[in-house]
This record gives C-alpha cells, sequence and structure tokens, in this order.
C-alpha cells in the first residue's frame, strides 16, 4: 500500500474524530444512546447519515444496553457496526460486554472516559473502562485527536482479523471536546485498508448457524479458554495492524509509547492524552532540573502490553506508575499499577514502583505535581500508594 | 388476519424445528414453536430470549435451529432483532447480503416479555423495526423452576407465590400485554392458542407479512406441564380451555381495528363460554381455590370482555 499523496487536515474534538473514522470505515450499523461526554460522536455521525455521506442504519436505542445488544445482533449479522458509551452507559451495557467478546463478534465501541456515580460526576476518570478491562475486549487508549482517529480505523482491521470486540478510550472533555489539528486520510485509502473479508459465522438464511447456545460444564470452559488465546493472539496482531498502518498512511504508534526514555533514571507509566502529555512536559522540566526523567504511555491496555512496557522501563532506577482510577479494596488501588506489578513480578524484574493516583473526576493535574513525582522517586522507595491531590 | 391456510391439509408440512430438544413431554412451547417454524419458513433468522425454549433447544453442540438463530440475553432480544432486521436492510442496500428477502422473528418467553425485556420491546416497536415478535407465554418464569412473572394470573401458586395462610397465591392480576404493544401503534398484534393450529398458523403468516410496513407482535397461549401442574397428554385441552372459558381471548388488533376471532368472537355473550372453573380446576396451580376466589376472578373476567367489547366498537 502506498502512502497517500493528498493530505486534509481538519479541525476536530476526539469524538469527532471518531465519527470522521467511522465514516471512512464505511460501517454499516450504528447504535448509540446519547450520554456525556459520548453524545457529539452520535451527533456527528447522525448528521452524517441524515446528509447522506454515511451509508449505515443509524438505530437509536432506548438505553446503552440496547445499543451494544443491537450492534451484536448486527454484527452477528454480518454488518460492520459501531457504537459509543461513557460511564454508566458503559456500566448498563456490562452483561452484554462478556457476551459479545464471548460470541467473537468484531464491533468497535469508542468510550471517552468518564467518572462513575455516586456521587455523579459528568468529568474525566478512567473509572467506567477499568471496570470493563477483563472481559475479554481488546481496549486501546488513545492521547491524541490524531491517534483516535487512526486507532478507530485500527481498531477495524484488528476487530475482524482477530475476531474480537474492541474499544476505543480516550480522556473524556479533556480530548472528546478539545479540538486538535487531525490528518484524514482518503476515505477510498481506508476502504483497502478494511477490506471486506467474509467471517466464517454469521446469521444467514443461506448457511444457517445457532449462536449464543448454552453450554454445559462440559464445554463453557473451552470456549472461555479460547478467548484467552484470542486475546493472546491480538497482541501480535495489534502490533502488526500499527505497521500496516504506519506503511499505508505514515503514522503508527506501537502498542506502548516511550518518551525521553532512551538514558531516563525515573520514569511515570501511565495512559490517556492529559496524562501522557503532562507527564511528558514533568519529564522536560525534570531534565532541566538535573533528573534523568522519561515517560512510557500504555497505548494497548489490552491484551496487557508485557514484554514492551517492560524493556522499555528495563533501565531505569524507579518507577511511578500514574493511574486515573480507583479500584477499591485490592492490594493496590491503580488497576495499571496492579497490572505492572504482576508483570513486573512474573518476570523477575525488581523496580521501586510507586502507584500515584491522580486526576481523579477530572481533578485538576499540574505539570508541577507530576514533576514531583520525579523528585519523590529520586528521595527513595516507598510502597504506600500517593493520592496526588485529595484534601484529607 | 389473511387466510392463508384454510384447512389442515394447507398447512407446512417441511419441519424445521429438530426433533431432539430437550422440552418436557407435553409442552406447550414445544408445539408453538413447531408451528412458528413451519410456518416462517425457512428464509429467516430467530432471535430468542433466554428463557425455557433458549436452554432446551441449544445444548452445544447441538441444536434444534434450522433458521439461523442468535440468542443473546433475557432481556434484550427486541434490541438484538433490531440490529439484525438494521444489518440486513444495510448488507442489502449495499449488495452484501446474498438471501433475499429475510425475515427477523423474535420468540421470547413471558419474562422476558412482560417483565425485563420490556423495555427493549418498547423501544423496538416505537422504532418500528420490521420484526415479528412472537411471545409465548406459560405465565411464569419456568426456566428457573416456575417464580411468578407479570403474566402470571392472581391467586396462581408459584414457589415466589406459594399459598398459605397469609398469602393465597400471586397478588396482583396479570399485565396486559397486547394493550401495552397497540398502544405502540403497531400495524398488527394478535393473540393465539396451542389449541387453535389454523387459526395461530394464520396469524404468525399475516404477522409475518406485515412486517414490512413495522413490526408485530404475536402473544401464543402455551401451557406448562410442570408449572401449572396438570398430566402432560392433557396440553392442548387445557389451552383449549383456556379459549373456550373465555380466559384466553383469541383476537387482533389489524391496523387500529380489534376483531375477535372463532371461537372467541361468539364470547361476548357470557353464556356462549364454558365456566371458567373447567379451565381451573385441570391445573395444581389453581387447586387451593375457594368458591369465592374463582367468583372473583370470574367477575375480572367478565369486566375483561367489557373491555374488549368496547375495544372492538372503536
Amino acid at each position: 500500500m502506498q502512502i497517500q499523496k493528498t493530505r486534509k487536515i481538519e479541525a476536530l474534538t476526539s469524538n469527532y474524530a471518531v465519527a470522521y473514522a467511522v465514516k471512512a470505515a464505511d460501517v454499516d450499523v450504528i447504535a448509540v444512546y446519547p450520554i456525556t461526554p459520548q453524545t457529539t460522536i452520535v451527533e456527528k455521525l447522525s448528521e452524517f447519515v441524515a446528509n447522506g455521506e454515511l451509508n449505515a442504519e443509524l438505530i437509536h436505542v432506548e438505553s446503552e444496553h440496547s445499543a451494544l445488544s443491537a450492534v451484536v445482533g448486527a454484527s452477528a449479522a454480518g454488518a460492520r457496526v459501531f457504537t459509543a458509551t461513557s460511564s454508566q452507559g458503559l456500566e448498563l451495557a456490562h452483561e452484554v460486554l462478556h457476551i459479545a467478546s464471548g460470541m467473537r463478534l468484531p464491533i468497535v465501541m469508542a468510550v471517552p472516559t468518564r467518572a462513575v456515580s455516586a456521587p455523579i460526576s459528568i468529568h474525566n476518570d478512567y473509572g467506567d473502562v477499568m471496570n470493563a478491562r477483563d472481559v475479554g475486549w481488546v481496549i486501546y487508549i488513545a492521547a491524541s485527536a490524531q491517534e483516535v482517529y487512526d486507532t478507530v480505523i485500527q481498531a477495524y482491521r484488528l476487530a475482524e482479523r482477530a475476531l474480537l470486540p474492541v474499544i476505543v478510550a480516550y480522556d473524556g472533555f479533556l480530548m472528546s471536546h478539545t479540538v486538535e489539528p487531525v490528518e484524514l486520510n482518503d476515505e477510498e485509502e481506508v476502504r483497502k485498508f478494511l477490506p471486506r473479508t467474509p467471517r466464517p459465522y454469521t446469521l444467514n438464511p443461506r448457511r444457517p448457524v445457532t449462536m449464543g447456545p448454552l453450554t454445559s460444564p462440559d464445554w463453557y470452559y473451552e470456549f472461555k479458554y479460547q478467548q484467552v488465546l484470542a486475546l493472546q493472539e491480538a497482541y501480535k496482531i495489534a502490533k502488526d495492524v500499527d505497521a500496516e498502518y504506519s506503511r499505508a498512511f505514515g503514522r503508527g504508534y506501537g502498542v506502548v509509547e516511550a518518551y525521553r526514555m532512551e538514558d531516563a533514571d525515573y520514569a511515570i507509566v501511565t495512559y490517556g492524552g492529559t496524562a501522557y502529555g503532562n507527564a511528558k512536559a514533568a519529564a522536560d522540566l525534570a531534565r532541566e532540573r538535573g533528573i534523568a526523567a522519561g515517560v512510557v504511555r500504555i497505548r494497548l491496555y489490552r491484551p496487557f502490553p508485557t514484554a514492551d512496557v517492560l524493556k522499555a522501563i528495563s533501565g531505569v532506577k524507579a518507577l511511578a506508575v500514574l493511574d486515573r482510577a480507583i479500584m477499591f479494596g485490592g492490594p493496590a488501588e491503580g488497576p495499571l499499577y496492579r497490572d505492572l506489578a504482576t508483570a513486573m513480578y512474573m518476570s523477575g524484574l525488581d523496580k521501586p514502583a510507586v502507584n500515584v493516583i491522580h486526576g481523579i473526576g477530572q481533578r485538576t493535574m499540574y505539570v508541577e505535581d507530576l514533576y514531583k513525582i520525579y523528585t519523590m522517586l529520586r528521595e527513595g522507595p516507598r510502597k504506600e500508594a500517593v493520592f496526588m491531590g485529595v484534601r484529607i | 388476519m389473511k387466510v392463508y391456510y384454510k384447512t389442515l391439509k394447507d398447512l407446512p408440512r417441511e419441519e424445521l424445528f429438530a426433533p431432539g430438544h430437550r422440552m418436557c413431554a407435553g409442552c406447550g412451547a414445544a408445539i408453538a414453536m413447531r408451528w412458528i417454524t413451519k410456518v416462517v419458513g425457512p428464509n429467516a433468522v430467530i432471535a430468542n430470549a433466554t428463557g425455557c425454549v433458549e436452554v432446551t433447544t441449544t445444548p452445544y453442540p447441538e441444536t434444534a435451529w434450522m433458521h439461523p438463530y442468535i440468542h443473546v440475553a433475557f432481556e434484550n432480544s427486541a434490541a438484538v432483532a433490531s440490529g439484525v432486521e438494521a444489518a440486513i436492510k444495510t448488507l442489502r442496500r449495499k449488495g452484501l447480503w446474498d438471501a433475499g428477502d429475510t425475515k427477523v422473528v423474535v420468540i421470547a418467553g413471558d419474562g422476558g416479555t412482560y417483565d425485563i425485556g420490556l423495555q427493549s420491546l418498547s423501544g423496538m416497536l416505537e422504532r418500528r423495526h420490521g420484526v415479528l415478535y412472537i411471545l409465548y407465554d406459560n405465565e411464569a418464569y419456568m426456566n428457573t423452576g416456575i417464580q411468578r412473572s407479570g403474566s402470571t394470573p392472581k391467586y396462581a401458586w408459584t414457589t415466589t407465590t406459594p399459598v398459605g395462610a397469609a398469602v393465597r397465591g400471586k397478588i396482583q392480576w396479570k399485565k396486559d400485554i397486547v394493550g401495552i404493544v397497540m398502544a405502540h401503534r403497531v400495524p398488527y398484534a394478535a393473540t393465539a392458542s396451542i389449541s387453535h393450529i389454523l387459526d395461530m398458523a394464520n396469524k404468525i403468516k399475516t404477522a409475518l407479512e406485515y412486517t414490512t410496513e413495522g413490526p408485530t407482535f404475536l402473544h401464543i397461549f402455551a401451557p406448562c406441564v410442570p408449572g401449572w401442574r396438570y398430566p402432560e397428554n392433557k396440553t392442548v385441552e387445557v389451552a383449549r380451555l383456556a379459549v373456550e372459558t373465555g380466559y384466553f381471548p383469541l383476537y387482533e388488533w389489524d391496523h387500529g381495528k380489534l376483531r375477535l376471532n372463532p371461537p372467541s368472537n361468539s364470547h361476548i355473550d357470557k353464556t356462549k363460554r364454558k365456566p371458567l372453573k373447567e379451565f381451573l380446576k385441570l391445573q395444581g396451580r389453581f387447586a387451593h381455590l375457594t368458591e369465592e376466589e374463582i367468583a372473583e376472578l370470574e367477575k375480572e373476567l367478565d369486566a375483561y370482555w367489557q373491555y374488549l367489547a368496547k375495544l372492538q366498537t372503536l
């Protein structure tokens, strides 16, 4: 595939970037229910459908549970599908998350992330998507509107190759409603990148199959093990897809992004747009002040990119894992911290690592806060989690 | 109702519901499934809610379905069918659907329709998807072992409405599901019973044809041997008595017009109905009823018939 000649740059929010990517992917069925901060995705898609720019059925469902149910039905019938949600909507649809992955349907869902009730907060953190991290979906967490656009297109290729549903998550409001320049691909080129390959099993009367059957203890376990293997395989496929996309369109991200890590002594490992941007600025500041600082960003969160993360942090003296979600009552409250601690333990990599919880309910994160993490790391090991910015 | 089948000889011969499923001996829903699949014909996708039919017909790696079939969850079969219908519509438009004029049919029990699935049913009806929704009504959650649902009749015994000294079976009346569906202004909604096959087959076919205009709904009365506590050779008899006593009237709502179908069309006159007791006495779930309670049920049934009579004049 050749890199396209004509480039078109638009000023888009991450939500609009999703809508443009869905249009370029020639999606057949979209089912959505409005929820803040996801709503502008469905508004833009409604415009595309109303204007005849996107030849798709847009189902205005009566709940997020039905949104995901409808795309499960549509995907099972062989259509390329899309849905999007946030926060309570993702919680309401949670039951169907398991079913979509168990039925191995290549659904793509955008999640501009948002804090979860109670108390109610419409603002950003990753409490919603982290509740969905172990349901058998591939999860990307993007860090710019451009990356959101590119990742949605990559997600279709990955989903249809791995036969797995994919979440593309990014910061609610901080990205979903922030305008950035986004380079749009030629739509014909995108459709060449996403060929229509018939799936082995769909709901077609010419080739009838029974989907979603009852299993006894004789079979359920084997189905679940197949999902384990599929997620493992998706790690490699995600890397291949990113490389292919990079060759076709000139932009690639890898599954893990590293910033100034070549000679870093201290690292912040994080995910999402705001945290990554601020951490990069903090690393620059730290380096100006004499600390060899770097940042690692997890882009592919599920399957967890263990080998790539461990490689990225292998040279540091200490690291901080910055989480923007709280998983209550565990041995540590940060979900990424738990993943990374497990990965390090399992590989025998013993690095001092501290869990920093930050930006909960969109509590403002300052670059200076993140700079302090580097100074804290330099001061020595620390076991207990840091709830940065909370009033005690 | 359009008359597609005048005599039993006109009914479809081809069996599309395979033997070897795990439904109970004498299951009313099994009789319904056999005729639904026959009349619908092979070019259809079936979306099934969790329930008796789903768990007894899809024991992996076997299946009783010769149709493309999907089960997702309990409460969302109408939403799933909405997606299937939308997919077929778009794929046909884009030249990517090779099976021609494929129909979409939902099959759901009373729990998945009256209770947990009501929201997704309402959404599907409001959006006017071209889907035939078939409710098979055995008046309780039979799949989990006979618990009350919004469809369970008053005073009926179930495991969650036991008959005791203080409370005697279910406290509330049965929900009027067809009334709820009619309020969505669908082109066609009808009741049918597994005891009246010609009427049921013609209604299935009519409802299926009307899906070109929007959603259609069929409420099929399907007695349950273990749940209603009657001998397994009495299923059709129980269902027939439900119709003949007026307990389950056969009627259809066709483009805003209500019409009672034979034999229910003569039942507005109470003397033409068999006594309700004849339906009740066959079933263990009503064995505890006193004469006063039966009289109360009869009074409510009379009121229901007056309501139907009024609807018929609209």
